[in-house]
């Protein structure tokens, strides 16, 4: 196997909620167009990491981060605007969440917000967005309606596109497909394993046969720690841990 | 005593009640149309008070109660919406924000004759504004400001909390998000809270007794320096200080008052069903 380069690479990294401990001493690097899938039970902490890849956990009040996270060797916390983190690092909640505006309008908010006016830029972010979130031929005759009015999965897909149109390195996922029917969920996983020829794939998933049909490789937490990291195939196959294999056979969670 | 007729005296007694709530206001309002439309006409709306107010308009009333509340907005407006967001999207759980709160909270129980006082105090002595628009209008401007401002606070807080993750989440300031993610949701909440202020500063007597009304004065305010007669102000005094003035005129001015008060509310209660009709989350 070629060595790929390294996107993101955390180094003791520590989450603390005032006195809890969200996520314990994490040692990881998470490798360039890889769908690096996160699997665990509720409260182990995965999306607790997701949302520091971007410093949404800013938001969070009384949350204390230490440690160190890198982007492309750049510190994430020192070495660049929370904004252009934010821009590179593109996230889709576990529910669809559209702007109360329309789909045009929510698809060019984050250019919107860079300061891009033209006209002409804005079309052509669209249309490509909207592409590659296979959602183009959908919606291509409706761009000025409300996002509010598409279903579900088509919503998912839109938050798709608006973060793709800031042109991100890296895609998160927090449970993407957790509020949506298997159909929507079969062509969010398609646009996925398509996506990851651009862009570096973060998907944190409840569902461990999620994480077994689209990822490269997987990291189990459990109550805030990273129990192992390893290729999908290989943890779903012989895992080295037994809270490990007890998770994905269903003993627990 | 038998259950169904317990049942009929509780029914009975709930429903007296609430045509208590509503007989006041309606015989408020009979009672004014029945005695002040008969004055009201394009001169009496539109012409200079004569005679010692006994004869002519309330022109000048009007006006200068329609200055007063539009100088109490541009006061007042800026100031508690731009509290507001800082309470809500910026300020943190901690003493100085809790102090604001409790201000806010007493500045709404303040009587509004205090607030007359405290105006003539302060802007018509200290600051040497002297009897004037000016002085009349900060003064209501300050004590409508709780009202904006806790509205505007409840219009920020019912905006959902995943609008401003997303934002954020797409690379925007914390200003950017609370300008094109959260203001425009939570404008018509803040528009109605302004509404319910222009009301109450309208039809307030007691601020504008020290600081700007005056009792009679036949002419249009020249500038911001100026008195201006208003129409509570010259209701109280056609009712309580002239003798001799007709019935029809004292009602008719209440009747111009309550008009007016009472488009405002409405325009409030519109912009509020218009608000919820388009809310989609």
């Amino acid at each position: 196997m070629v060595e790929q380069s390294v996107k993101f690479s955390v180094r003791s990294f520590h989450v603390h909620y005032g006195h809890y401990n969200a996520l314990r001493d994490l040692n990881l690097d998470i490798r360039a167009n890889e769908i690096f899938t996160v699997i665990g039970p509720a409260n182990s902490g995965k999306t607790t990491f997701l949302n520091s890849l971007n410093r949404l956990i800013d938001l969070v009040p009384a949350s204390r981060c230490s440690g160190e996270i890198k982007l492309d060797g750049i510190d994430i916390r020192h070495g660049m605007e929370v904004e252009a983190l934010r821009r590179k690092v593109g996230i889709v909640f576990a529910l669809p969440l559209p702007l109360p505006i329309s789909i045009f309008e929510n698809v060019v908010y984050g250019l919107r917000m860079q300061g891009i006016r033209e006209q002409r830029r804005l079309d052509e972010a669209v249309e490509r967005s909207l592409t590659e979130a296979y959602l183009w031929e959908e919606v291509k005759d409706r761009l000025s309606t409300p996002a509010m009015n598409l279903s579900g999965g088509q919503q998912q897909r839109l938050c798709m596109a608006r973060i793709l149109a800031g042109q991100p390195d890296v895609l998160l996922f927090d449970e993407p497909t957790s509020g949506l029917d298997p159909i929507s969920t079969a062509r969010i996983e398609e646009t996925m394993l398509i996506l990851k020829d651009k862009y570096t794939i973060v998907l944190v998933t409840n569902n461990v046969a999620q994480a077994a049909r689209v990822g490269e490789r997987t990291a189990f937490f459990l109550m805030g720690e990273m129990i192992e990291v390893s290729e999908t195939s290989k943890m779903f196959t012989t895992p080295a841990d037994k809270r490990t294999s007890d998770y994905i056979t269903g003993k627990f969670g | 005593m038998h259950p169904r007729l317990t049942q009929k005296i509780a029914h009975a007694v709930l429903l007296l009640a609430t045509l208590l709530v509503v007989l006041p206001v309606a015989a408020i309002l009979v009672i004014i149309v029945a005695k002040g439309a008969s004055a009201i006409s394009w001169d009496f709306l539109f012409s200079m008070p004569r005679d010692g107010m006994t004869a002519g308009g309330i022109f000048p009333a009007i006006l200068g109660t329609l200055y007063l509340v539009l100088g109490a907005i541009i006061f007042a407006v800026p100031l508690g919406v731009l509290a507001a967001v800082y309470l809500v999207e910026y300020s943190s759980d901690n003493w100085l924000s809790r102090l604001v709160k409790l201000s806010i909270v007493n500045l709404a129980g303040v009587p509004s004759v205090v607030y007359g006082l405290f105006g003539l105090g302060i802007f018509v002595t200290f600051f040497h504004f002297g009897a004037s628009i000016l002085s009349g209008s900060l003064t209501l401007g300050i004590m409508i400001l709780p009202v904006i401002i806790t509205s505007s606070r409840e219009a920020l807080e019912s905006v959902p909390r995943h609008f401003r993750t997303v934002s954020l989440s797409l690379g925007a300031s914390r200003w950017q998000t609370i300008r094109y993610s959260v203001l425009p949701h939570a404008l018509p909440g803040i528009l109605t809270g302004m509404i319910l202020g222009l009301g109450r500063a309208a039809g307030e007597t007691a601020p504008i007794l020290f600081t700007v009304a005056a009792f009679y004065l036949p002419r249009l305010p020249q500038s911001i320096f100026d008195q201006t007669m208003a129409l509570p102000y010259h209701l109280y005094v056609i009712s309580t200080q002239v003798p001799g003035i007709a019935e029809n005129v004292r009602y008719g001015t209440a009747l111009v008052l309550l008009t007016l008060v009472l488009l405002l509310n409405l325009a409030a209660i519109i912009l509020r069903s218009r608000f919820r009709r388009k809310k989609k989350w």
